[in-house]
Protein backbone atom coordinates (compact mmCIF):
# COMPACT_ATOMS: atom_id res chain seq x y z
CA UNK A 1 0.00 0.00 0.00
CA UNK A 2 1.29 3.59 -0.65
CA UNK A 3 2.00 5.90 1.97
CA UNK A 4 -0.87 7.93 1.15
CA UNK A 5 -3.58 9.06 3.02
CA UNK A 6 -6.94 8.49 1.29
CA UNK A 7 -9.43 10.50 2.24
CA UNK A 8 -12.53 7.82 2.23
CA UNK A 9 -12.46 3.85 3.64
CA UNK A 10 -12.44 1.19 1.05
CA UNK A 11 -15.86 -0.60 0.84
CA UNK A 12 -16.89 -3.75 2.17
CA UNK A 13 -19.81 -5.79 0.56
CA UNK A 14 -21.80 -7.24 4.06
CA UNK A 15 -23.56 -10.64 4.39
CA UNK A 16 -25.75 -11.76 7.17
CA UNK A 17 -26.68 -14.91 8.18
CA UNK A 18 -29.88 -14.03 10.30
CA UNK A 19 -31.53 -16.18 13.51
CA UNK A 20 -34.10 -18.45 11.35
CA UNK A 21 -32.21 -18.11 8.08
CA UNK A 22 -29.87 -20.39 7.06
CA UNK A 23 -27.52 -18.43 4.51
CA UNK A 24 -25.69 -15.73 4.37
CA UNK A 25 -27.57 -12.82 2.66
CA UNK A 26 -26.07 -9.37 1.12
CA UNK A 27 -27.77 -6.87 3.12
CA UNK A 28 -25.46 -4.02 2.01
CA UNK A 29 -21.93 -2.16 2.28
CA UNK A 30 -19.87 -0.62 4.91
CA UNK A 31 -17.03 1.83 4.83
CA UNK A 32 -13.88 0.42 6.83
CA UNK A 33 -9.75 0.83 6.73
CA UNK A 34 -9.96 -3.14 7.14
CA UNK A 35 -11.86 -6.08 7.31
CA UNK A 36 -12.49 -6.34 11.17
CA UNK A 37 -13.18 -2.81 11.01
CA UNK A 38 -16.10 -3.72 8.24
CA UNK A 39 -16.94 -6.48 10.53
CA UNK A 40 -17.55 -3.68 13.59
CA UNK A 41 -18.75 -1.56 11.62
CA UNK A 42 -21.18 -4.42 9.89
CA UNK A 43 -22.23 -5.46 13.46
CA UNK A 44 -23.50 -1.66 14.03
CA UNK A 45 -25.43 -0.87 11.22
CA UNK A 46 -27.03 -3.76 9.97
CA UNK A 47 -27.72 -6.33 13.16
CA UNK A 48 -29.19 -3.95 15.78
CA UNK A 49 -32.52 -5.13 15.45
CA UNK A 50 -31.45 -8.23 16.44
CA UNK A 51 -31.13 -9.48 13.03
CA UNK A 52 -28.06 -11.58 12.77
CA UNK A 53 -25.52 -14.51 13.92
CA UNK A 54 -23.21 -14.39 11.81
CA UNK A 55 -21.54 -11.83 9.30
CA UNK A 56 -19.14 -11.81 6.43
CA UNK A 57 -17.44 -9.03 4.87
CA UNK A 58 -15.97 -8.75 1.97
CA UNK A 59 -13.84 -5.94 -0.16
CA UNK A 60 -16.26 -5.01 -2.77
CA UNK A 61 -13.50 -4.88 -5.52
CA UNK A 62 -12.99 -8.54 -4.41
CA UNK A 63 -16.37 -9.05 -5.63
CA UNK A 64 -16.12 -10.49 -9.58
CA UNK A 65 -19.56 -9.45 -11.07
CA UNK A 66 -21.45 -10.72 -13.92
CA UNK A 67 -22.34 -8.01 -16.13
CA UNK A 68 -25.92 -7.03 -18.02
CA UNK A 69 -24.78 -7.69 -21.45
CA UNK A 70 -23.94 -10.98 -20.49
CA UNK A 71 -27.11 -11.49 -19.18
CA UNK A 72 -29.11 -13.59 -22.38
CA UNK A 73 -25.80 -16.18 -23.00
CA UNK A 74 -25.55 -16.89 -19.20
CA UNK A 75 -29.15 -17.18 -18.02
CA UNK A 76 -31.60 -17.50 -21.27
CA UNK A 77 -30.61 -21.19 -22.00
CA UNK A 78 -32.05 -22.35 -18.87
CA UNK A 79 -35.56 -20.71 -19.38
CA UNK A 80 -37.19 -23.63 -20.79
CA UNK A 81 -35.60 -26.29 -19.29
CA UNK A 82 -38.41 -27.17 -16.69
CA UNK A 83 -36.95 -30.71 -15.98
CA UNK A 84 -34.27 -28.98 -14.11
CA UNK A 85 -35.95 -28.25 -11.22
CA UNK A 86 -36.54 -30.56 -8.67
CA UNK A 87 -40.51 -30.07 -8.31
CA UNK A 88 -41.29 -34.06 -9.24
CA UNK A 89 -40.85 -35.20 -6.11
CA UNK A 90 -42.84 -35.48 -3.16
CA UNK A 91 -41.33 -33.56 0.20
CA UNK A 92 -41.47 -35.82 3.10
CA UNK A 93 -43.25 -33.84 6.18
CA UNK A 94 -40.21 -34.47 8.06
CA UNK A 95 -37.90 -32.53 6.26
CA UNK A 96 -37.26 -28.94 7.40
CA UNK A 97 -36.55 -25.84 5.66
CA UNK A 98 -37.33 -26.54 2.74
CA UNK B 1 -31.80 -15.29 40.85
CA UNK B 2 -33.62 -13.98 37.17
CA UNK B 3 -32.20 -16.44 34.43
CA UNK B 4 -31.03 -14.36 31.76
CA UNK B 5 -31.37 -16.81 28.12
CA UNK B 6 -28.90 -16.21 26.03
CA UNK B 7 -27.67 -18.12 22.89
CA UNK B 8 -24.90 -20.96 23.79
CA UNK B 9 -21.41 -21.10 23.26
CA UNK B 10 -20.66 -22.26 19.36
CA UNK B 11 -23.62 -21.66 17.39
CA UNK B 12 -21.73 -19.82 15.33
CA UNK B 13 -20.91 -22.54 13.91
CA UNK B 14 -24.19 -24.24 13.60
CA UNK B 15 -26.66 -23.37 11.06
CA UNK B 16 -29.44 -24.65 12.71
CA UNK B 17 -28.72 -23.30 16.07
CA UNK B 18 -30.76 -20.21 16.22
CA UNK B 19 -33.77 -22.21 15.20
CA UNK B 20 -33.87 -23.74 18.33
CA UNK B 21 -32.86 -20.96 20.80
CA UNK B 22 -35.91 -20.29 23.29
CA UNK B 23 -35.59 -16.57 23.06
CA UNK B 24 -38.64 -16.13 25.40
CA UNK B 25 -36.90 -13.54 27.43
CA UNK B 26 -35.04 -11.53 24.71
CA UNK B 27 -37.34 -8.70 25.22
CA UNK B 28 -36.09 -8.27 29.14
CA UNK B 29 -35.67 -4.79 29.89
CA UNK B 30 -37.29 -3.50 26.46
CA UNK B 31 -40.99 -3.14 27.56
CA UNK B 32 -42.50 0.08 26.80
CA UNK B 33 -44.96 -0.22 29.86
CA UNK B 34 -42.52 -1.43 32.85
CA UNK B 35 -39.15 -2.12 32.37
CA UNK B 36 -38.69 -4.75 35.13
CA UNK B 37 -41.81 -6.77 33.85
CA UNK B 38 -40.99 -10.24 35.32
CA UNK B 39 -38.30 -9.73 37.45
CA UNK B 40 -38.86 -10.52 40.76
CA UNK B 41 -38.23 -6.31 42.60
CA UNK B 42 -37.88 -8.12 46.57
CA UNK B 43 -35.11 -6.61 48.26
CA UNK B 44 -32.99 -9.41 49.27
CA UNK B 45 -32.79 -10.03 53.63
CA UNK B 46 -30.23 -8.15 55.14
CA UNK B 47 -29.80 -5.39 52.31
CA UNK B 48 -30.63 -2.17 53.25
CA UNK B 49 -33.47 -0.52 50.66
CA UNK B 50 -32.55 2.99 50.87
CA UNK B 51 -28.58 2.05 50.30
CA UNK B 52 -29.78 -0.35 47.93
CA UNK B 53 -31.55 2.76 45.83
CA UNK B 54 -28.65 4.60 46.32
CA UNK B 55 -25.98 2.54 44.73
CA UNK B 56 -28.80 1.65 41.71
CA UNK B 57 -28.53 5.53 41.51
CA UNK B 58 -24.58 5.62 41.31
CA UNK B 59 -24.83 2.94 39.17
CA UNK B 60 -27.70 4.33 36.63
CA UNK B 61 -26.49 7.92 36.60
CA UNK B 62 -23.17 6.89 35.53
CA UNK B 63 -24.56 5.05 32.64
CA UNK B 64 -27.31 8.30 31.43
CA UNK B 65 -25.22 10.81 31.90
CA UNK B 66 -22.65 9.32 29.75
CA UNK B 67 -24.88 7.90 27.66
CA UNK B 68 -26.01 11.41 26.90
CA UNK B 69 -22.43 12.80 26.11
CA UNK B 70 -21.93 10.07 23.42
CA UNK B 71 -25.23 10.83 22.33
CA UNK B 72 -24.09 14.02 21.45
CA UNK B 73 -22.03 13.02 18.68
CA UNK B 74 -24.64 11.94 17.63
CA UNK B 75 -24.49 12.64 13.67
CA UNK B 76 -20.84 14.51 14.29
CA UNK B 77 -18.61 11.26 13.92
CA UNK B 78 -15.89 11.07 11.42
CA UNK B 79 -17.69 8.73 9.47
CA UNK B 80 -21.59 7.58 9.12
CA UNK B 81 -20.63 3.72 10.71
CA UNK B 82 -19.16 5.73 13.81
CA UNK B 83 -21.72 7.42 14.20
CA UNK B 84 -24.53 4.77 14.51
CA UNK B 85 -21.46 2.75 16.23
CA UNK B 86 -21.67 5.50 18.84
CA UNK B 87 -25.15 6.11 19.12
CA UNK B 88 -25.51 2.16 19.53
CA UNK B 89 -23.18 2.34 23.04
CA UNK B 90 -24.78 5.50 24.16
CA UNK B 91 -28.17 3.39 23.51
CA UNK B 92 -27.10 0.59 25.07
CA UNK B 93 -26.02 2.67 28.45
CA UNK B 94 -29.20 4.37 28.23
CA UNK B 95 -30.84 1.26 28.71
CA UNK B 96 -28.97 -0.04 31.41
CA UNK B 97 -29.83 3.82 33.21
CA UNK B 98 -33.69 3.01 32.46
CA UNK B 99 -33.39 -0.14 34.41
CA UNK B 100 -31.31 0.68 37.07
CA UNK B 101 -33.12 3.94 37.62
CA UNK B 102 -36.50 1.78 37.91
CA UNK B 103 -34.34 -0.47 40.53
CA UNK B 104 -33.80 2.30 42.61
CA UNK B 105 -37.88 3.10 42.77
CA UNK B 106 -38.67 0.37 43.39
CA UNK B 107 -36.63 -0.49 46.08
CA UNK B 108 -37.00 2.88 47.62
CA UNK B 109 -40.41 5.36 46.06
CA UNK B 110 -38.50 7.58 48.77
CA UNK B 111 -36.22 8.36 45.94
CA UNK B 112 -38.76 9.17 43.35
CA UNK B 113 -39.32 12.82 42.97
CA UNK B 114 -42.31 14.02 43.24
CA UNK B 115 -44.98 15.02 40.44
CA UNK B 116 -48.37 16.66 40.39
CA UNK B 117 -50.64 14.30 41.02
CA UNK B 118 -52.04 12.05 38.22
CA UNK B 119 -48.76 12.93 36.31
CA UNK B 120 -48.17 9.57 34.15
CA UNK B 121 -44.58 10.46 34.17
CA UNK B 122 -42.86 6.56 34.99
CA UNK B 123 -40.46 6.87 38.09
CA UNK B 124 -37.27 5.98 36.21
CA UNK B 125 -38.12 9.11 34.05
CA UNK B 126 -39.10 11.16 37.35
CA UNK B 127 -35.53 10.18 38.55
CA UNK B 128 -34.04 10.78 34.80
CA UNK B 129 -35.75 14.51 34.32
CA UNK B 130 -36.50 15.93 37.51
CA UNK B 131 -33.94 15.94 39.72
CA UNK B 132 -30.99 18.64 39.95
CA UNK B 133 -27.31 17.67 39.67
CA UNK B 134 -26.35 17.76 43.22
CA UNK B 135 -28.91 15.03 43.37
CA UNK B 136 -27.18 12.91 40.55
CA UNK B 137 -24.51 10.40 41.81
CA UNK B 138 -22.23 10.03 38.82
CA UNK B 139 -18.62 9.48 38.29
CA UNK B 140 -17.44 12.86 37.38
CA UNK B 141 -15.65 11.17 34.18
CA UNK B 142 -19.16 10.65 32.73
CA UNK B 143 -19.91 14.49 32.75
CA UNK B 144 -17.13 16.37 31.75
CA UNK B 145 -17.54 18.07 28.50
CA UNK B 146 -16.44 16.18 24.92
CA UNK B 147 -13.39 16.88 23.00
CA UNK B 148 -12.54 14.86 19.90
CA UNK B 149 -13.10 11.85 18.92
CA UNK B 150 -9.85 10.56 20.52
CA UNK B 151 -10.98 12.10 23.88
CA UNK B 152 -14.66 9.54 23.78
CA UNK B 153 -12.74 6.67 22.61
CA UNK B 154 -10.29 7.37 25.10
CA UNK B 155 -12.74 7.90 27.81
CA UNK B 156 -15.15 5.21 26.75
CA UNK B 157 -12.56 2.29 26.73
CA UNK B 158 -11.52 3.87 30.43
CA UNK B 159 -15.46 4.15 31.33
CA UNK B 160 -16.23 0.56 29.92
CA UNK B 161 -13.46 -1.63 31.32
CA UNK B 162 -14.54 -0.25 34.51
CA UNK B 163 -18.03 -0.92 34.23
CA UNK B 164 -17.71 -4.24 32.70
CA UNK B 165 -14.88 -5.50 35.68
CA UNK B 166 -17.67 -4.38 38.12
CA UNK B 167 -20.43 -5.51 35.99
CA UNK B 168 -19.10 -9.13 36.13
CA UNK B 169 -18.73 -9.02 39.24
CA UNK B 170 -22.04 -7.71 40.03
CA UNK B 171 -24.00 -10.38 37.79
CA UNK B 172 -23.67 -12.30 41.24
CA UNK B 173 -25.31 -10.01 43.52
CA UNK B 174 -27.80 -10.96 46.06
CA UNK B 175 -30.37 -8.89 44.21
CA UNK B 176 -31.87 -10.51 41.37
CA UNK B 177 -32.57 -7.56 39.76
CA UNK B 178 -29.01 -6.12 39.52
CA UNK B 179 -27.98 -9.83 38.48
CA UNK B 180 -29.81 -9.42 35.66
CA UNK B 181 -29.33 -6.14 34.68
CA UNK B 182 -24.99 -6.98 35.22
CA UNK B 183 -25.54 -9.98 33.22
CA UNK B 184 -27.43 -8.16 30.21
CA UNK B 185 -24.46 -5.58 30.10
CA UNK B 186 -21.09 -7.33 30.16
CA UNK B 187 -22.65 -8.32 26.93
CA UNK B 188 -22.81 -4.81 25.83
CA UNK B 189 -19.86 -3.50 27.73
CA UNK B 190 -17.68 -6.09 26.19
CA UNK B 191 -18.38 -5.15 22.88
CA UNK B 192 -17.90 -1.23 23.52
CA UNK B 193 -14.37 -1.83 25.10
CA UNK B 194 -13.64 -3.71 22.21
CA UNK B 195 -14.75 -1.75 19.55
CA UNK B 196 -13.03 1.22 21.38
CA UNK B 197 -10.11 -0.49 22.21
CA UNK B 198 -8.68 -1.33 18.08
CA UNK B 199 -9.81 2.29 18.06
CA UNK B 200 -7.33 3.47 20.59
CA UNK B 201 -4.56 1.17 18.93
CA UNK B 202 -5.80 2.86 15.34
CA UNK B 203 -5.15 6.08 16.74
CA UNK B 204 -2.10 5.67 18.64
CA UNK B 205 -0.31 3.91 15.62
CA UNK B 206 -1.87 6.37 12.97
CA UNK B 207 -0.38 9.53 12.16
CA UNK B 208 1.24 11.75 14.59
CA UNK B 209 -2.12 13.90 14.66
CA UNK B 210 -3.77 11.02 15.53
CA UNK B 211 -1.69 10.18 18.68
CA UNK B 212 -0.82 13.54 19.42
CA UNK B 213 -4.93 13.89 20.04
CA UNK B 214 -4.83 11.04 21.91
CA UNK B 215 -1.89 11.20 24.07
CA UNK B 216 -3.87 14.52 24.55
CA UNK B 217 -7.12 13.01 25.60
CA UNK B 218 -5.43 10.49 27.72
CA UNK B 219 -3.35 12.91 29.71
CA UNK B 220 -6.99 15.39 30.16
CA UNK B 221 -9.11 11.90 31.40
CA UNK B 222 -6.70 10.49 33.22
CA UNK B 223 -7.15 12.57 36.87
CA UNK B 224 -10.49 11.67 36.87
CA UNK B 225 -9.96 8.00 37.01
CA UNK B 226 -8.61 7.90 40.60
CA UNK B 227 -12.62 8.54 41.27
CA UNK B 228 -13.68 5.12 40.01
CA UNK B 229 -11.65 3.20 42.43
CA UNK B 230 -12.61 5.10 45.24
CA UNK B 231 -15.15 3.70 48.15
CA UNK B 232 -18.43 5.62 49.09
CA UNK B 233 -19.70 4.77 51.88
CA UNK B 234 -23.44 3.69 50.33
CA UNK B 235 -20.77 1.23 47.43
CA UNK B 236 -19.04 -0.09 51.02
CA UNK B 237 -22.28 -1.00 52.59
CA UNK B 238 -24.26 -2.71 49.68
CA UNK B 239 -21.07 -4.72 49.14
CA UNK B 240 -20.91 -6.07 52.26
CA UNK B 241 -24.03 -7.01 52.47
CA UNK B 242 -23.67 -8.98 48.90
CA UNK B 243 -25.66 -6.74 46.41
CA UNK B 244 -23.09 -4.71 44.93
CA UNK B 245 -19.51 -4.16 43.73
CA UNK B 246 -16.53 -2.65 45.97
CA UNK B 247 -14.94 -0.07 43.14
CA UNK B 248 -11.89 -0.54 44.67
CA UNK B 249 -12.00 -4.22 44.49
CA UNK B 250 -11.35 -4.04 40.85
CA UNK B 251 -8.90 -1.43 40.39
CA UNK B 252 -6.17 -4.30 40.18
CA UNK B 253 -7.91 -5.63 36.98
CA UNK B 254 -9.05 -2.29 35.25
CA UNK B 255 -5.40 -0.93 35.22
CA UNK B 256 -3.93 -4.01 34.34
CA UNK B 257 -6.40 -4.33 31.16
CA UNK B 258 -6.00 -0.73 30.63
CA UNK B 259 -2.31 -1.07 30.79
CA UNK B 260 -2.64 -4.56 28.07
CA UNK B 261 -4.26 -1.41 25.57
CA UNK B 262 -1.71 0.67 26.46
CA UNK B 263 1.21 -1.85 25.73
CA UNK B 264 0.04 -2.36 22.71
CA UNK B 265 -0.66 1.52 21.73
CA UNK B 266 2.88 2.21 22.51
CA UNK B 267 1.35 4.58 25.45
CA UNK B 268 2.33 5.30 28.30
CA UNK B 269 0.03 4.97 31.67
CA UNK B 270 0.03 8.86 32.92
CA UNK B 271 0.77 9.56 36.15
CA UNK B 272 -1.62 12.34 36.94
CA UNK B 273 -2.57 13.82 40.20
CA UNK B 274 -6.49 13.02 40.78
CA UNK B 275 -8.94 15.69 40.00
CA UNK B 276 -9.81 17.31 43.44
CA UNK B 277 -13.04 17.20 44.94
CA UNK B 278 -15.12 20.39 46.97
CA UNK B 279 -14.14 19.77 50.20
CA UNK B 280 -13.10 16.11 49.19
CA UNK B 281 -16.45 15.18 48.05
CA UNK B 282 -16.93 14.23 44.34
CA UNK B 283 -19.61 12.65 41.89
CA UNK B 284 -20.76 10.07 44.03
CA UNK B 285 -21.58 12.60 46.30
CA UNK B 286 -23.13 14.81 44.23
CA UNK B 287 -20.29 16.91 43.64
CA UNK B 288 -20.27 17.93 40.02
CA UNK B 289 -17.96 19.60 37.67
CA UNK B 290 -20.71 22.92 36.61
CA UNK B 291 -20.89 20.83 33.07
CA UNK B 292 -23.00 18.45 34.49
CA UNK B 293 -26.01 21.57 35.38
CA UNK B 294 -25.53 22.78 31.81
CA UNK B 295 -25.83 19.44 30.54
CA UNK B 296 -29.01 18.51 32.57
CA UNK B 297 -30.38 21.58 31.56
CA UNK B 298 -30.39 21.02 28.81
CA UNK B 299 -31.23 17.02 28.85
CA UNK B 300 -34.03 17.86 30.85
CA UNK B 301 -36.10 21.18 29.88
CA UNK B 302 -38.67 19.64 27.70
CA UNK B 303 -39.67 17.14 30.60
CA UNK B 304 -39.51 19.70 33.45
CA UNK B 305 -42.09 22.16 31.14
CA UNK B 306 -44.97 19.34 30.88
CA UNK B 307 -44.43 17.45 33.98
CA UNK B 308 -47.99 15.59 32.98
CA UNK B 309 -46.73 14.89 29.65
CA UNK B 310 -47.23 11.34 28.37
CA UNK B 311 -44.06 10.47 25.67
Amino acid sequence: MSGQIRSEWPLYEVFIRGKRGLNHVHVGSVHAADGQMALRHARDVYTRRNEGVSIWVVPSTEIIASSPGEKDPLFAPSGDKAYRHPTFYEIPDNVPHM
Amino acid sequence: MAEVHTHTEGEHDNAYAGLLVNDAHWAFGTDFEDPLAGVDTTVPEGVDAAELAAYCLMLGDDALVFSQRISEWCSNAPDLEEDIALANIALDLLGQARLLLARAAAADPAAVPQLPEGSPVPDEDRLAFFRDDLHFRNVRLAEVPNGDFAEIITRILIFSTWRLALFERLAHSRDAVLAAVAAKGVKELSYHRDFVGRWFLTLAQGTEESRRRLLSALDGLWPLTAELFATHPVERAVAASGAGVDPASVQEEVLSVLDHVFDASGVTRPEARPLAGVQGKTGRDGRHTEALSLMLAEMQVVARAHPDGLW
